[in-house]
């Protein structure tokens, strides 16, 4: 019996042991290659029943320099799961792990089913990363193979923007042109802008009149072309009080604007040869706040009763304020923005109004000078492009929407490309 | 000043300190403080009052407003500028000890000659006031405006070049839901109401034309005359049309602003309203 039992046991340990030995094997062949990886991270389970709901991890991982930026961000991009495209899908989602250089991995981001490409940035520029995604089921992950060491790199050029370059260098090369043109001599024909023409008539009755002239440039700082532009005509304007003997004043919401308006009166009346007329007070700080400069010039419109008055520059609600009270004193009044919404009033409450660019061809206008003239010749170069483009472009569009032609389709594609704003 | 402007401004004061006592015991069953409470409400109430005065001519109320609006925000902004940018975001970089001088946490950063950059123009600007070295503060202005036009002409040759220009790629008879299939179909099925295809068609065409024409006025080389000034022409009416309805549109939004200031009058501090 007990020699029984004996034959019994080894029989039965016999069969324990190549029972394991069955099981090891099979469990080698049906588990997911991944696992078998040398360098992949080992799969984090949960609950018994794990292997039943095994996935397979993501595949072709490569993390990539994200191309022209500043060296902060890698591009992650890889092939889905296979279980992700099934109807039934057991995956919930990705898990983005990053390795500092030899550090431990940590979870950056999880993302949806489907995803198949990831921004990372939050690196610095120069360190080095690699990376692992896990494959999440509602109990276990499936990493992934880990990608090679990279670091993020900066470029110097953004050659996405090349059209951008290659438009900028049309117009910039045009005014180029049209300047070395004007400097050999060649007579440059600019129409006529009303607004500008009235200039020495403004002044000149401020001079007969005996009032001063106000110069408001706008309440933005020198950091907005409407003021630079501004200013340019300032030159002019202040030459012409100089040469009449006239006076300016001109308050100002900015202490730079105070600063450059200073110096281009001073120029002016240099350039006159009255430089002992000139007087910094032609030119005061009032304050930065908005309503309290507006206040502040209405209240010295009332009091100075200007003959004539400028309101070139950057305006916002102020417009019709500083407008109507300028009206109200009986002054002449040229005015100019480039702010669409402030033009109305201007329009309605001033003598003459500089539209848009009007207030930007002004200052080459007033001086006649090669290089601003050259300048507004080329940007007419940008605008006759920009027509063509517009026309062929809509031409294109009609027709390949109407007729479906595929030539115009190709033709409206490349524009797209040439003209998109990214 | 004379007698009657004394006797008018006695009044006045006399109406403040009435309307503020009142005020004061009106809020004393909500308001812990209410004195102060009162004081400012019947304060701006009166500054609201006396800018509305300037409707009727200039006079000393409006003059008061005007200097202390002027004054308040000069020195608020002042303020404003050399604790938030120089103490609030310079200092605490630079300065350990001054830093403590003025109480703010000191950031100590590696040296960095991007922090000094704006020390150096700063004080470059202000040799303006040397006759001596004035010629100085020409420098940073140079930087400013150089910088400044670098900066803007990629900004606006996207903003203003690049999207307008894509953005007129407009198809001339339609798309869809609204697809051209001829001219006989379109007169047929003609439908006048705004989201039909005529609607459409037009939008597209003033959309064309009115950018294409509107560039046209605003060509400087070439004397607006013959088919050039009548396109010109068609131009600027687009533009004059456009102001018309901004200017509506921006009238009826300061409408509001008065409207809201008035509601401040009679509920607030007068509470004739609720």
């Amino acid at each position: 019996m007990s020699f029984h039992r004996g034959r019994t046991s080894s029989l039965a340990s016999g069969l324990t042991a190549r029972l394991a030995i069955f099981i090891i094997v099979i469990a080698f062949l049906v588990t997911p290659t991944s696992w078998s990886q040398a360098d992949g991270p080992d799969p984090v389970l949960a609950g018994s029943d794990s292997a039943l709901a095994s996935l397979a991890p993501i595949t072709s991982l490569v993390a990539e320099d994200n191309t022209y930026d500043n060296g902060n961000a890698l591009r992650l991009i890889w092939v889905p799961s296979i279980d992700d495209r099934l109807i039934d899908s057991k995956i919930i989602g990705y898990r983005v792990y990053r390795l500092a250089g030899a550090g431990e991995p940590r979870a950056i981001a999880e993302l949806p089913p489907g995803s198949n490409q990831y921004l990372d940035e939050t690196v610095l520029r120069d360190s080095v990363y690699s990376y692992y995604i896990s494959t999440l089921s509602e109990r276990a992950e499936f990493p992934s193979n880990r990608t090679a060491a990279i670091s993020p790199q900066r470029e110097w050029i953004n050659l996405d923007r090349g059209y951008l370059f290659l438009i900028a260098l049309a117009i910039a090369g045009a005014v180029i042109y049209y300047v070395t043109v004007a400097k050999r001599g060649k007579k440059l024909f600019v129409r006529k802008i009303a607004g500008l023409e009235a200039i020495d008539d403004a002044v000149g009755r401020a001079t007969e009149m005996g009032r001063p002239v106000l110069f408001i440039p706008g309440i933005h700082d020198m950091d907005d072309v409407q003021t630079l532009a501004a200013l340019t005509i300032l030159g002019r304007v202040s030459r012409t009080i100089a040469d009449y003997e006239s006076k300016i004043f001109m308050p100002v919401a900015r202490s730079l604007v105070m600063t450059a308006g200073r110096e281009v009166i001073k120029s002016s009346y240099q350039a006159a040869g009255r430089p002992d007329a000139y007087s910094d007070d032609m030119v005061n700080y009032i304050t930065d706040e908005q309503f309290g400069y507006v206040a502040a010039v209405d209240g010295i419109m009332v009091r100075e009763k200007p003959a004539t008055v400028f309101l070139l520059g950057a305006f916002f609600a102020e417009s019709l304020i500083l407008a109507e009270t300028g009206n109200s004193v009986g002054a002449i009044q040229i005015a100019g923005t480039a702010r669409p919404a402030q033009l109305p009033f201007f329009i309605a409450a001033c003598d003459f109004t500089l539209i848009g660019e009007e207030l930007f061809a002004a200052s080459a206008y007033l001086s006649g000078e090669p290089r601003q003239l050259g300048s507004l010749k080329g940007q007419d170069v940008g605008k006759v492009i920009a027509m063509v483009v517009m026309t062929v472009g809509v031409i294109a569009l009609t027709f390949a929407e109407a007729w479906k032609i595929e030539f115009m389709q190709d033709i409206l594609d490349r524009l797209s490309i040439i003209f998109s704003t990214n | 000043m004379n007698r009657s402007t004394y006797i008018v401004v006695g009044v006045v004061v006399v109406l403040f300190l009435i309307s503020w006592i009142l005020k004061a015991v009106s809020l004393s069953g909500e308001d812990d403080g209410y004195i102060l409470r009162g004081f400012l409400i019947t304060m701006s109430a009166f500054l609201t009052l006396a800018i509305f005065s300037f409707l009727y001519r200039d006079n000393p109320f409006y003059k008061f407003a005007e200097h202390l609006f002027v004054g308040v925000s000069a020195a608020f902004w002042m303020t404003q500028g050399f604790w938030s940018t120089i103490v609030g975001n310079l200092i605490p970089r630079l300065s350990a000890g001054l830093s403590g001088f003025f109480m703010v946490p000191h950031q100590p950063s590696p040296w960095n000659i991007s922090y000094w950059i704006p020390v150096i123009l700063g004080i470059l600007l202000l040799m303006r006031l040397s006759a001596k070295y004035g010629w100085l503060s020409r420098w940073p202005l140079a930087l400013i405006v150089g910088t400044t036009a670098g900066l803007n002409f990629v900004r606006y040759l996207r903003s203003d070049f690049i999207v307008q220009v894509s953005s007129t790629f407009v198809p001339l008879l339609g798309r869809e839901p609204h697809q051209w299939q001829g001219a006989g179909a379109f007169v047929s099925q003609l439908d006048l109401s705004a989201t039909g295809q005529l609607a459409a068609l037009l939008t597209n065409w003033v959309i064309f034309v009115g950018v294409f024409c509107g560039i046209v006025y605003f060509f400087f080389s070439k004397e607006h005359t013959g088919v050039f000034g009548r396109a010109s022409r068609v131009g600027i009416w687009v533009l004059m049309i456009t102001f018309g309805a901004s200017f509506g549109y921006t009238v009826m939004g300061r409408i509001s602003l008065l409207v809201g200031r008035v509601t401040f009058l009679f509920r607030d501090w007068l509470e004739l309203i609720s």
